[in-house]
């Protein structure tokens, strides 16, 4: 045995912008054991639900993370709504669904980027990031925010996309899927890239199941699991099967994010095609009674919503369990044994979002 | 060759020029329902308060005996909920953001009435 060394890793690093601290205990140049500690950005947003009431705690909802934010109020919105039997419109079901999945294909976007940028691959770190901006442009247009759109309302949605910009869209659609072909036949076959993804950070399907991973993470190690299979919104009118890899390395998790965007803007085509005409919100009367879990996929893995209502303005409590809490433990079975060098990349494989895990 | 799988975009990309907007030159283009900041008609506004009970962020701030309307422009979140319960639908989402600022930002508008002139009060 060699002698042991402990290597800080963040709170601040180049690689992740945001704060999550690990005390790395290395043994020469492979990690042994890594210690995580959270913590850094507590908001007290699930506390504010005493503050706010059930419709202002919409717009707080969707602000426990930058990235998937618009599933945040979604999750919420159907918690209530599930609460108050109402039911919503088909077209907002669809709405939802469209910006649902614009949002996947914007997150995993975004994680391509920073997972380039993580293995030094400046200019495909630049590619993948122009792409996200024709997605924010179409977030824009259609909603008016680039990142939190406030378009989800308890009882449907406040703003229709009209017939032109649904077609603009299947334009931008169009032109994204060429270029996204492009990048991804880079992350999965260029030599340079795959050394640095092959074989790293292999999770196993029962590790994988017995550590409680989700979302891209466990799909990547065999794990049949995807939320949106249960048909909430209108996933239940769409044909679509989750995307899985029997690898369970850092490259699958990397091919099973690749597959996931082509298969979003499916998803997007197949609403545009199916979306019914009529009203986008329904009334919502009177203040809710009692309590309801909802579970809905996000980018990053499931995410469940837990809201109990005492018949007033204001919830008694709300409670929310991010995926990357879940990934938590499953990273670091990854992380042992690996090489000092690949921890960022481990890290990032993950996806984390510690604003969201921490709220 | 795998391992320059990259050429053919770079080379589409030095032919192409930058993607980006050379922005003090050219402003990017705005949307429809772009979300800058909050206007108000304050001449339609009957100063119910609606806004000021409904704001998340309690931006905003309705005095009926001075007859003014004002709001913390970096305490607004631009999530438009006021202009959506806005009974009189004087309140609407402008396009273009405020300047930025060091400080607090507080836009107070009064109405011009008959017995009281804008400079009065």
């Amino acid at each position: 045995m060699g002698n042991r060394t402990i290597v800080p890793f963040g709170p601040q690093h180049p690689v992740l912008p945001e704060p999550i601290h690990l005390d790395l205990v290395l043994e020469d140049e492979t990690v042994v054991e890594a210690v995580p500690r959270i913590g850094y950005v507590h908001r007290g947003l699930e506390k504010l639900v005493e503050k706010r009431d059930f419709q202002q705690y919409t717009y707080v909802a969707e602000r426990i993370c930058g990235i998937c934010s618009f599933m945040h109020g979604m999750g919420y919105c159907m918690s209530i709504e599930s609460i108050m039997g109402a039911e919503i419109p088909d077209r907002a079901k669809f709405l939802r669904t469209i910006w649902a999945e614009f949002s996947r294909l914007h997150s995993h976007l975004m994680w391509l980027g920073l997972l380039a940028d993580a293995f030094g691959f400046e200019s495909l770190f630049m590619q993948s990031w122009k792409l996200r901006e024709e997605v924010l442009d179409v977030f824009e247009e259609t909603t008016g925010g680039r990142v939190i759109f406030s378009v989800c309302d308890i009882g449907g949605v406040r703003k229709d996309i009209k017939k032109e910009t649904l077609e603009k869209i299947l334009g931008v659609l169009d032109r994204m899927e060429k270029e996204l072909t492009e990048i991804a036949g880079v992350f999965l076959n260029d030599s340079t890239v795959k050394l640095r993804t092959r074989g790293v950070g292999k999770l196993s399907k029962e590790a994988a199941f017995e550590l409680g991973a989700l979302g891209p993470m466990a799909r990547a190690s065999g794990i049949e699991m995807d939320m949106r299979t249960q048909g909430y919104a209108a996933y239940s009118q769409l044909d679509f099967k989750p995307i899985i890899d029997l690898e369970g390395d850092s490259y699958a998790r990397t091919k099973v994010r690749l597959g996931e965007m082509f298969q979003a803007m499916d998803l997007i085509r197949q609403c545009i095609g199916k979306m019914p005409e009529g009203d986008i919100k329904v009334k919502i009367t009177g203040s809710p009674k009692g309590e309801y879990f909802t579970r809905l996929e996000q980018p990053r893995g499931e995410v469940l919503y837990y809201v109990k209502a005492n018949g007033t303005k204001f919830l008694d409590r709300v409670r929310v369990r991010t995926p990357t809490f879940a990934n938590v433990p499953a990273l670091l079975e990854t992380l042992k044994n690996c090489s000092l060098a690949d921890v960022p990349i481990l890290i990032l494989t993950i996806d984390p979002c510690i604003s969201c895990t921490e709220r | 060759m795998s391992i320059l799988r990259m050429s053919k975009t770079l080379i589409k990309n030095l032919l192409h020029g930058p993607f980006t907007i050379a922005y003090p030159l050219k402003k990017k283009e705005t949307y429809e329902r772009t979300r800058g900041s909050i206007g108000i008609s304050i001449d339609d506004c009957i100063f119910c308060g609606m806004c000021e009970r409904r704001c998340p962020t309690n931006a905003i701030r309705v005095d009926k005996a001075r007859v003014s309307w004002s709001i913390e422009r970096l305490q607004c979140i631009q999530c438009g909920y006021c202009t959506e319960v806005c009974p009189k639908k004087c309140l609407d989402m402008e396009n273009q953001y405020t300047e930025p600022s060091f400080g607090t930002v507080r836009d107070v508008h009064i109405k011009c009435t008959n017995t009281q002139s804008p400079s009065e009060s």
